[in-house]
């Protein structure tokens, strides 16, 4: 059997950071109490009618521009029909074959269409109720119900897990530089759903897709997509048949279970919503959103590169995780730009302290960092030394020089008396290494440098202790 | 001493602002009147009177159709899925009215969801012709209708979605005005074709008419994105001949299916009209044959979509004692729905689903816009169409029950200016006798005008009203 | 033409339920009328536009400004069950 290559789309939600939800003047709602944030039109009560919100168009405008679509001079809203309890009307208002914006490119990846849409409303599931004996009740809360969102399409060419983990960073990066939305996809802020279907590698052909639905971290969808990859292949190699489903990844136990199966696929019925006007979009509207577009990720990473010297993925990391690199620009701004190498490697070690969280929301302060970095430079701490420092910025913020001192961090140098006593030390320790430097052989220095490392605790400059070594053996 | 019944809505206005009669007795009188209903006109009545307000309407009481959103005040849209259920808003429309003088009266009956010709279809029983009590009023406006042409109320607004408004009032011996789409706010009208409802007055002379138009239209609503500012203004029409004016006949609209004598009425009316001074002329409207089948697929199709939100999480019926969600749904849908309102969601829900929808609703839309260029090239050469508003007089009840399509038919004159969004008023026409002889009922004129050209329908209205001498005081009584 | 299972069918896209005998009678009605409506489909259509919006606005968009909310006890005074201040339904999941 030839071997099977994955095809993989993805289906992006974001929520958009109006003030307002997408069809009415209900303020969004972060937390509230249920159902406080409730009027006519989001609660579907007959008689009610949406008028659209321009500033969540303008926002879709900027993510279609920005994400190099092409933006349609008159678009329309339809209805997509179907009953849920979430859904107050039984129709939401989407766009269809006339979406705002389509086509378009990030990295590499094609887009199919950018819409706009309003997002569902929640639904609690409270268990058996007290009132009701012996049933199953869910709670409807209708504060996000009308939410603004943009729906971003695909095509389907992302190449593995990974790729599309990696792609997914990128885009949220792009919509967080925007300033539309606050992507978290913890909150729900941002939702992605995965398209996966397998097909003998060089051909062409798509095979039967499933749908994953909502994933709510980059890890699960890695993930997701790497089980249902795997489910498919194992199908597929058994001689079986991938059915069209759409289905649930459970992160806990790693397994995918269906939600609805083709046979009960939904007729959603789409037309034209009849109580709204189209879309049209001006030329003004599109000059206003591409002026309110900054500096966007990819563009950033190329500048960290071109103008800062870093490394493509140095720069791509800092660009990538916009509060990273928001953070990387904020310490240059105390330590010049000359050291940004230094920084990024620095906020690499942040980062393997601080997870996921920004920077910014930490104890350790940009100016507290650049301290540091330049202190590491000016090597009046050790690099070793150094990370304990940022250890205890990261658990308790404070001063960098404050903690040296404090802790006795400081670099051990020639002028220390102490430091050439410890070489001397260790030279008399290991006359065999001694020894072989002697006749020539630098690699047994490691040895020596790292004998005195261990009684300096990593204190002792490397270039200033290999000095020491070399003056003492040659008198 | 005043024959309060007798003083059309303008008069007791003028009564009103002449300091001769207090806002308050009018409204108790029409109170009374109202709630001694016998036609079942209502589905709710004021308790109290108002304060009265200053405004150019008077303080001259209005009945509002049952599907307008009244705060506090059952809004049912005829339907037992929505019995008892008071909207914590009011319609912008019904809000403007009263602001401008004209407060809430009562709640009219109607067919339910606006579904139907005749009223019969309510939730809450049929209405009662005022001419003759074995008949219908007409529909689905027909409690408005009825009221005014009854005396009950002094005037009323009603919805037209394809002929709701005109037709009723046809049947009565009333006026009925369907405005320009746009023209007037649907926020809070609890919808029954989206693309197609509009609210207008039911009056008992063309000048109510007017006058209730005049505070309808204006600014456009910002909660209504398809209503629009009013280009121009409405004036109270004074014409008294018809000069200058082109009349066509739509041969496609005034001979097949329409009884002998309407078209009697009719051409009695034409040759008055020329005694005015108009010309009167065949004019083509050659797609309007299918206006009817264009519409029954448009106007299913976005009732099914507007009428999913009944399903009983909200507001309304809930089937009681539902084993699990879909229970729920079906059985209260079921439970709640009329037989009218079930036939039409099947319809429109058919003509959307996967596979018809280019065979049905595609293909509705482009006759719509065949239609909308028929009526269009018509009015490079006339100033309005002229049609018999039904086909028919008033039939009597149950009559066309058992076949939904002789029901539909009745909308063969009114549907196509729905479709194109443009004005029609059906103004009394005389009365004719029905097909098996007995005695008269009255029949409507219907003329047609191009968008906003509602100020010039009502001038011709008017004049050819001053000209036709109606006298509805027998259906007062 | 329409048949039982048709109706059946758009019954359920529709959430409705309908007794033998509401089937057997939408079954012949709604084949009548679409008997009817079927003329629309002798017509020549090629190259006219479809109308959705007979009047044509554009531009009819709500400024981002907050207007009030309802009151929770208004939203959920006409709900037929209230539970945990929301509106209970039988829970989909079950
Ligand atoms: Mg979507
Ligand atoms: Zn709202």
């Amino acid at each position: 059997m030839s071997e099977l290559e994955a095809v993989i789309g993805l289906e992006i939600h974001t929520q958009l950071k109006t003030r307002t939800k997408m069809f009415c003047g209900c303020e969004l709602s972060f937390g509230e109490p249920p159902n406080t944030r409730t009027c006519p039109v989001c609660l579907g009560l007959p008689g009610a009618l949406p008028v659209a919100n321009a500033r969540a168009i303008h926002f879709a405008l900027m993510i279609g521009l920005a994400l190099g679509c092409e933006v349609a001079p008159r678009s329309i809203f339809h209805r997509k029909n179907y009953f849920y309890p979430d859904l107050p009307k039984g129709y939401q208002i989407s766009q269809y074959d006339e979406p705002i914006c389509s086509g378009g490119e990030l990295a590499g990846v094609r887009l199919h269409r950018v819409h706009l849409e309003e997002d569902a409303a929640k639904l609690i599931h409270v268990g058996e109720s007290g009132r009701i004996h012996g049933s199953q009740r869910s709670v409807v809360d209708f504060n996000r119900g009308g939410t603004p969102l943009v729906e971003i399409v695909t095509e389907p060419e992302l190449r593995s897990p990974g790729h599309a983990r990696e792609w997914l960073t990128l885009l949220r990066a792009t919509l967080r530089s925007l300033g539309v939305s606050d992507v978290n996809m913890e909150e729900g802020s941002l939702r992605a759903d995965a398209n996966v279907s397998l097909r003998p590698v060089g051909t062409s052909v798509l095979g039967t897709k499933t749908e994953l639905k909502n994933m709510n971290s980059f890890r699960f969808i890695e993930r997701g997509i790497a089980a249902e990859i795997e489910r498919q292949r194992q199908i597929i190699e058994s001689g079986g048949a991938v059915e069209q489903e759409t289905l649930h990844f459970d992160p806990s136990s790693g397994r995918l279970s269906s939600l609805r199966s083709k046979e009960e696929a939904e007729d959603y019925r789409y037309f034209p919503e009849p109580d709204l006007i189209p879309i049209a979009t001006t030329d003004e509207m599109v000059s206003a959103a591409r002026a309110d577009i900054g500096e966007l990720p990819l563009d950033r990473a190329k500048r960290f590169e071109a103008d800062l010297g870093l490394n493509a993925d140095g720069a791509r990391n800092l660009a990538f995780r916009g509060e990273l690199g928001d953070y990387f620009e904020r310490v240059l701004g105390s330590t010049g730009a000359e050291h940004a190498v230094a920084v990024a490697n620095w906020i690499g070690q942040l980062v393997a302290r601080i997870g996921d969280a920004d920077p910014a929301d930490t104890n350790v302060t940009p100016q507290a960092f650049g301290a540091l970095v330049m202190l590491v430079g000016s090597r009046a701490v050790s690099g070793a030394a150094a990370r304990e420092v940022l250890d205890v910025l990261v658990a308790e913020g404070g001063d960098p020089q404050a903690i040296i001192d404090a802790r006795g961090l400081g670099s051990l140098s020639r002028k220390d008396g102490d430091l050439a006593t410890i070489v001397a030390r260790a030279i008399a320790a290991d006359p065999s290494a001694s020894e072989r430097v002697r006749a020539g052989n630098d690699k047994a220095i490691g040895a020596l440098v790292g004998a005195v490392m261990r009684e300096t605790r990593g204190r002792a400059d490397g270039a200033e202790v290999t000095r020491l070594i070399h003056e003492q053996l040659a008198t | 001493m005043m024959d309060l019944v007798e003083l059309t809505a303008a008069q007791a206005a003028a009564a009103i602002g002449r300091g001769d009669l207090a806002a308050r007795e009018l409204f108790d009188f029409y109170r009374d009147r109202a709630a001694a209903d016998e036609l079942n006109a209502f589905t709710w009545v004021a308790q109290e009177s108002p304060e009265a307000g200053d405004g150019p309407l008077g303080g001259v009481p209005l009945a509002v159709k049952d599907l307008f959103c009244t705060a506090g005040v059952p809004s049912q849209s005829g339907s037992r899925i929505l019995e008892g259920y008071r909207p914590p808003y009011t319609a912008t429309v019904v809000e403007r009215l009263a602001r401008a003088g004209a407060p809430l009266l009562a709640k009219t009956n109607q067919d339910e969801f606006a579904m139907g010709s005749s009223t019969e279809n309510s939730g809450f029983g049929p209405t009662l012709n005022p001419w003759d009590r074995t008949r219908v009023p007409g529909g689905s406006s027909g409690g408005s209708a009825a009221a005014v042409a009854a005396g009950l109320a002094p005037w009323a607004i009603g919805t037209d979605t394809g002929g709701s408004i005109r037709q009723p009032a046809a049947l009565c011996g009333i006026v009925g005005l369907k405005p320009t789409y746009g023209a007037v706010s649907r926020y809070g009208m609890i919808a029954f074709a989206s693309s197609l409802d509009q609210a207008g007055p039911l009056t008992r002379d063309v000048s109510d008419a007017a006058l209730l138009l005049m505070q309808m239209v204006g600014a456009r609503d910002p909660r209504d994105a398809t209503s629009l500012d009013y280009p121009g203004s409405v004036s109270l029409p004074a014409r008294t001949d018809l000069h200058g004016i082109r009349l066509g006949v739509p041969t496609e609209l005034s001979s097949d299916g329409i009884e002998p004598g309407v078209l009697g009425a009719f051409a009695a009316s034409l040759e008055l009209a020329r005694q005015l001074g108009a010309s009167v002329e065949t004019c083509q409207l050659p797609h309007a044959a299918h206006a009817l089948a264009a519409y029954y697929v448009l106007a299913p199709a976005e009732a099914s979509s507007n009428l999913a939100r009944f399903d009983g999480v909200r507001y309304g019926l809930r089937a009681q004692d539902a084993t699990d969600l879909l229970d729920m749904y079906t059985r209260t849908r079921h439970d709640g729905f009329g037989a009218e309102v079930k036939r039409r969601i099947m319809l429109g829900t058919y003509a959307l689903s996967s596979g018809y929808y280019e065979a049905y609703y595609g293909r509705a839309q482009r006759v719509r816009t065949l239609i909308a260029r028929d009526f269009a090239a018509t009015f490079e050469h006339f100033d309005f169409v002229v049609t018999p508003t039904a086909p028919g007089v008033a039939f009597e009840l149950g009559a066309k029950t058992a076949d939904p399509y002789a029901m539909y038919l009745n909308d063969i004159c009114t549907v196509p200016a729905s479709l194109a969004g443009i004005p029609a008023i059906s103004i009394p026409n005389g009365m004719a006798a029905p097909p098996g002889g007995g005695k008269s009922l009255p029949v409507g004129l219907q003329l047609i005008g191009p968008a906003f050209s509602e100020d010039r329908l009502l001038s011709a209205a008017f004049a050819l009203e001053q000209a036709l001498g109606f006298d509805g005081r027998a259906a007062r009584r | 033409m329409i048949d039982r299972d048709t109706v059946l069918h758009v019954a359920r896209l529709a959430r409705l339920e309908l007794s033998e005998e509401e089937v057997a009678r939408l079954t012949i009605e709604l084949g009548a009328v679409l008997e009817h409506i079927e003329t629309i489909s002798r017509l020549d259509l090629e190259g006219v536009p479809p109308t959705s919006h007979v009047i044509d606005v554009t531009g009819a968009l709500r400024a981002d400004e907050p207007e009030p909310c309802l009151p929770r006890e208004r939203a959920l005074e006409s709900a037929p069950e209230v539970l945990d201040d929301g509106f209970a339904v039988p829970s989909p999941q079950a």
